[in-house]
């Protein structure tokens, strides 16, 4: 039986997967947007395995809110990084040091 | 949805629609012509809903759209010092920018978009308003960031904050899902049934650290400060001036409204969490801030110092404190609104400079604006008996009433230490050895904002113009 634990185990690990690909990546920008949408799209399971569990409908409602939002944001992301590539001439991580910090 | 329901959120409708509006109008018509009409009207529309806000009819508590969305003093008050601290910065920008071929209609609309993300913000009471009000906020400064699109500086801070954003974003999700489960509701008067002393679910706790680190990201106390002054510095000056002002204001009445309105029972819970931020940004970012040669970096690492002492005001979780951290977030607001008004009048044969260096014996040659910066910064660093002390002297009195008297002490001790590099500014300004000389600067805006904001340090000293007992108000709403 698939009970709530088992989608909050794979939310949770998703999540990891997500801040890890975050900072350990050391090749591409578009792999941190991936990793963005991966932290994103774990809370939605989160969302839903509760909503569905608690029987409120809120939860889903909410999970439609995160799944605009992160639309928005990717299409944010990606202006911001085609004006970059377009000025810099490459999309590697190491990079993006022109400020130290 | 009611009429009532509506009036109640009037303002944010109505600088919604002017934002679509403008936009539309702007992109038929003269594009980026129109910008500098665009800036003046926005700033009037700020103004004005700062005044309606601020002085219209409508007192007491108003919890509309079931509960998504409160109107009380405490709101109020954040998004009148919102409002004001935006039309100030946008009309500071407006030369810097158009000098530069950086006047671009999008930059009022966005900024508009941006406050009315701060407005629902400090109203939410929910955590779906909550994130919704973040992210619109967020997003348009992701955008306004990488405004100077054919520089790499510009792009690759608007580049670093979209990604470390989106990973605050992500934080604040998660808690916000954890909380949601553990507490079967989104809404704060749900959550704060479920959250009382003693029998705290463990998955609401959780989602609670995850809240909180989330919105410390958002308002840059370390140890999640790492994007700020990367940002600070990349970004335009006048972006990075907005930067510094509104957003630091909503984040942290945000910051008040959460832990207070939906985790005001467990206050415990939290209390040392903000503690240990607060010790952190305020050491981290006054040592940090002695070896920066650029300005913009420097007014970075002293916004993370700001942000620990308004956080210091939080973490004694009375209503006390509430009133300090808004006090403080005030007087910060236009202590920001000058230093930068200073910062923007910089330049050397029309290129903005940054560089501290280049205000070597600025003194002998502007005497007046040196004056006033001199002002401002012994107000930034907390001398007595100019405001920015009272601003220090709440807070550490709240951290201390709170009975957090070890972090009094240690706010004392990283506030002596962060008085360092403001005088260092004071003594280039006064005694430094003069190289290459600055361009004299005119423009009246940037003198009068200048001025006005260092004579209030002076003058308010009298009774800070009535700012705490508003304050006091504002803090009565949120903590009963």
């Amino acid at each position: 039986m698939v009970g709530l634990e088992h989608y909050l185990a794979v939310a949770a690990t998703l999540f990891v997967i997500g801040i890890f690909g975050l900072f350990l990546n050391r090749k591409n920008v578009i792999i941190l947007l991936m990793s963005i949408e991966l932290m994103l799209l774990s809370v939605n399971i989160n969302l839903v395995a509760f909503s569905s569990f608690l029987g409120d409908l809120t939860g889903q409602i909410f999970t439609m809110f995160v799944l605009t939002v992160a639309a928005a944001e990717a299409a944010i992301g990606l202006a911001i990084l085609v004006c970059f590539f377009r000025n810099r001439g490459t999309i590697a991580v190491e990079d993006v040091n022109n400020m130290k910090g | 949805m009611t009429v009532a329901d509506l009036s109640v959120i009037l303002p944010e409708i109505v600088l919604c629609c002017y934002a679509m509006v403008a936009l539309l109008v702007a992109a038929y018509t003269g594009k980026d012509e129109t910008a500098p009409l665009l800036v003046w009207t926005t700033t009037g529309i700020f103004f004005l809903t700062a005044i309606w806000i601020g002085l219209g009819p409508s007192g007491g508590t108003h919890v509309v759209q079931e509960g998504l969305f409160i109107d009380d003093g405490f709101a109020r008050f954040a998004k009148v010092a919102i409002l004001l601290s935006a039309a100030a910065v946008l009309l500071m920008g407006e030369g810097y920018m158009a000098r530069r071929d950086l006047l671009r209609f999008e930059y009022p609309l966005l900024v508009t978009l941006a406050v009315v993300g701060m407005m629902v913000m400090v109203s939410a009471g929910n955590l779906m308003s909550l994130y919704m009000g973040l992210e619109l906020q967020s997003l348009s400064l992701y955008v306004v960031a990488a405004l100077r699109r054919d520089s790499v500086r510009s792009t690759e801070a608007g580049l670093k904050y979209f990604v470390l954003g989106a990973l605050s974003s992500g934080l604040l999700l998660y808690g916000a899902s954890l909380t949601y489960g553990f507490a079967g509701t989104t809404d704060f008067a749900g959550i704060v049934t479920v959250a009382t002393e003693g029998h705290v679910p463990l998955g609401l706790l959780f989602g609670l650290v995850f809240l909180v680190s989330g919105l410390a990201f958002k308002v840059s106390a370390a140890p999640f400060h790492m994007w700020t002054p990367d940002v600070y510095e990349g970004s335009p000056t006048p972006v990075t001036a907005f930067f510094a002002t509104a957003p630091k204001m909503a984040a942290m009445a945000l910051f008040a409204r959460l832990v207070h309105g939906a985790f005001g029972g467990v206050v415990g819970d939290w209390q040392q969490v903000l503690a240990l931020l607060s010790v952190i940004s305020m050491f981290l970012g006054s040592i940090a801030a002695i070896g920066q040669t650029n300005i913009k970096r420097l007014m970075a690492y002293s916004s993370i110092t700001h942000m620990g002492y308004a956080l210091m005001g939080l973490a004694a979780g009375t209503a006390f404190g509430v009133q300090a951290m808004l006090v403080y977030m005030a007087i910060y607001v236009t202590m920001n609104v000058g230093t930068f008004a200073f910062i923007l009048s910089m330049g050397r044969d029309g290129q903005p400079v940054t560089d501290i260096s280049s205000l070597n014996n600025y003194a002998n040659r502007e005497p007046m604006k040196a004056l006033a910066m001199l002002v401002l910064l012994f107000s930034l660093a907390g001398v007595p008996p100019l405001v920015g002390f009272f601003g220090k002297y709440y807070v550490l009195r709240a951290a201390y009433d709170g009975g957090l008297a070890w972090l009094a002490v240690a706010g004392v001790i990283a506030s002596v230490i962060g008085a360092f590099y403001y005088l260092r500014i004071v003594y280039y300004l006064y005694f430094g050895q003069e190289k290459e000389v600055l361009d004299h600067d005119t423009s009246p805006v940037l003198g009068v904002m200048l001025v006005v904001s260092a004579a209030a340090m002076v003058v308010g000293v009298v009774n800070l113009f009535g700012v705490d007992t508003m304050a006091a108000a504002a803090a009565a709403a949120l903590v009963p």
